[in-house]
């Protein structure tokens, strides 16, 4: 076991000093630092010195490790933009992400599995093929577009949800939260379930294909033999068997939230590392958008190793190294 | 006359006509791909044309509403230009967009599939390693940080013109490691074939084996991944078009109508967005259905 994580936390080293090599080829090729701080008028002598203290006269490699030793310490350098360390803006907008990602998952989750077990056993009735039917729309419908409609039914037509912001927050040291005020909560609906529903379809499609591949299997024919419950077959021997490859793709997919919640964020206006992103790609502000690039990588090699162990927890069989992957939209 | 005849007495034309859903969603795409292709012609106004364009217009709403005109039948947006003819410019480069973006895709995915799983080894090794990778991060976010890039690269003056195609290639960019896959899964069996052996021996050199031999067996599977696909990389476009990072207001995509209708959906001139957003769905959900229905008829076993 400790070995297996080692190697796995061994694998992640390449492809993080992969990311953090493109990320720093942003730094060194897009954009001038000493033009952009010198301004208009300087001296040659003055962009000499100024190129020397930065450590920019440096051979690439020893830049290179120089970057990747203040990436390590948390220092991602300064926003071009706002002037402001690029470490403290991301900090104060990833509470935000984090709790629209977490509302999310937790809705996809709690919607999608019920729904998934419930069209996978009565697959044949009137409301599964409804249910079937909206899962298609779904998948197709893009999610700003989602979010663009629920504005215009919620909170333009109806008036009832606040359409962008997050309402008023309370702060606990470096933490800020929505979840304890009801603006707050009323702020996280529309938002979450924006980000929520395609997931959803997808947990649901999964959960429902995975139920009708084990209720067709022959332990379960041998439980309805031995004359247990229908209740004890679905909850007790099938649904459990469905969750090893749920867990995977909802472990997976949480990446996949984070991407999207960049759109998400966009359309109401949520100020977290998304919009952040969003706005600083609009003006081609490198050391946020290289900062947010390894932050992001090394958030999804960990989701990675980590479903990987539940992997390697959940099911005994697979004792050999053996990754499960998701689809990726 | 005898070749179209045969052509619609296949099992695959069979197929068709017995799925409903299929029937339909190859009407949906037919009716949308026409009005864009055709645009320029039939389109009741010209979009681009400032000359025509007369604020007296502005925020028409469209035909039942009270105050309509029947030459904007899903009425204008602030400038009164005619949104159904926006709609069908914007199609039109909605799906130049995909289909490029999926063609550049196919291209570097099958050069590089063919490669790995032809070459084998380290070459392999690399590659396929380089494809796991990316297949990690989401491809928006591979699309949107490519897009960024070389959007920085590029001096501002030249934005407008080059973005149409600095977003087809981040979309293609993004995309190709599942087709890399794929390719490479059947040119691994391929390569074992008596065929190639026999290639091999009489000396043929192996870029040819590669495109002459191995690549027409390795495409078939190909067709439903990019139908797919296609639908895909045309929400992509519209994502990063609305994201602001897309297609410029001069030339406006899908997303960008969308985008710019987002402004106006407060004031109540809901048709700006939402009939730009309607054709977007609609195609999308049309070419996903057709692309589930393609791989049900070409791969019978896995039903």
């Amino acid at each position: 076991m400790f070995a297996y994580i080692a190697a796995r936390l061994l694998q992640a080293i390449p492809v993080l000093l992969a990311v953090g090599f493109i990320a720093f080829a942003l730094f060194a090729y897009v954009g001038d630092p000493v033009q952009i701080m010198l301004g208009q008028d300087f001296t040659e002598a003055q962009r000499l010195a100024l190129q020397h203290s930065l450590g920019l006269d440096q051979p690439f490699f020893v830049q290179y490790g120089h970057f990747m030793w203040a990436m390590l310490h948390g220092n991602f350098g300064l926003s071009y933009r706002l002037a402001t360390p690029v470490g403290g803006l991301i900090a104060a907008r990833f509470p935000a992400t984090a709790e629209l990602v977490l509302a999310s998952a937790i809705l996809a989750l709690v919607v999608g599995v019920p729904l998934g077990i419930y069209t996978g056993i009565h697959r044949e009735s009137w409301l599964s093929r409804l249910i079937m039917g909206f899962s298609l729309i779904g998948v197709s419908l893009p999610t700003f577009l989602l979010g663009i409609l629920l504005i215009l039914f919620f909170s333009v037509l109806l008036g009832w949800l606040p359409s962008f912001g997050r309402g008023s927050v309370v702060n606990f040291a470096h933490w800020s939260t929505g979840f304890l005020t009801l603006s707050g909560l009323k702020s996280l609906i529309l938002p979450s379930i924006t980000l929520g529903l395609f997931q959803m379809t997808l947990i649901m499609r999964l959960v429902r294909t995975e139920m009708l591949e084990v209720l067709r299997s022959d332990y379960i024919k041998f439980a309805r033999a031995r004359g247990l419950s229908q209740r004890a077959i679905h909850f007790g021997h099938a649904l459990k068997n469905t969750l090893v490859p749920v867990i995977t793709i909802v472990g997976l997919q949480i990446g996949s939230l984070l991407a999207f919640s960049l759109v998400t964020e966009t359309v109401f206006q949520w100020p977290g590392m998304g919009l952040l992103l969003v706005q600083s790609i609009g003006v081609a502000d490198i050391p946020v958008m290289s900062a947010y690039l390894m932050l992001v990588s090394v958030f999804f090699v960990l989701i990675n190793l980590i479903v990987d162990l539940l992997y390697y927890a959940v099911d005994p069989r697979l004792r050999v190294d053996r990754r499960g992957r998701g689809g990726s939209r | 006359m005898k070749a179209i005849a045969r052509a619609l007495d296949s099992d695959f034309a069979y197929s068709f006509r017995r799925s409903p859903v299929a029937v339909f969603s190859g009407l949906i795409v037919l009716v949308l791909g026409l009005g864009a292709f055709l645009a320029p012609w039939i389109a009741p106004h010209n979009p681009f044309d400032v000359a025509t364009l007369n604020l007296m217009n502005s925020f028409m709403p469209p035909v039942p509403a009270a105050d309509s005109n029947a030459s904007f039948l899903l009425g204008t947006d602030d400038q009164g230009r005619d949104i159904l003819s926006a709609i069908m410019f914007g199609t039109r480069l909605s799906l130049f967009v995909g289909f490029l973006a999926i063609i550049f895709s196919l291209a570097v995915g099958i050069g590089v599939g063919l490669l790995a799983g032809y070459a084998g080894g380290a070459t392999d090794a690399v590659l396929m390693r380089v494809a796991d990778v990316q297949l990690t991060f989401p491809s928006i976010l591979i699309a949107l940080l490519v897009d960024g890039v070389v959007q920085a690269l590029l001096p501002r003056q030249y934005h407008d013109q080059l973005s149409l195609y600095v977003i087809i290639f981040a979309i293609g960019i993004a995309r190709w490691p599942q087709f890399a896959r794929t390719v490479r899964g059947s040119t691994l069996v391929e390569r074992g074939r008596d065929y190639v052996m026999a290639a091999r021996v009489i000396g043929i050199p192996s870029w040819r084996i590669m495109l002459s031999h191995i690549l027409p067996n390795v495409l078939g599977p190909m067709l439903v991944i990019a139908t797919l696909s296609l639908g895909l990389a045309i929400l992509d476009e519209a994502t990063l078009s609305f994201l602001g990072v897309g297609l410029p207001p001069t030339q406006p995509s899908l997303g960008t109508l969308i985008r710019i209708g987002n402004d106006f959906l407060f004031s109540g001139e809901w048709w700006v967005t939402v009939f730009p957003g309607i054709t977007l769905a609609l195609m999308v959900l049309a070419i996903n259905l057709l692309g589930d229905w393609l791989r049900d008829a070409l791969t019978p076993r896995l039903r």
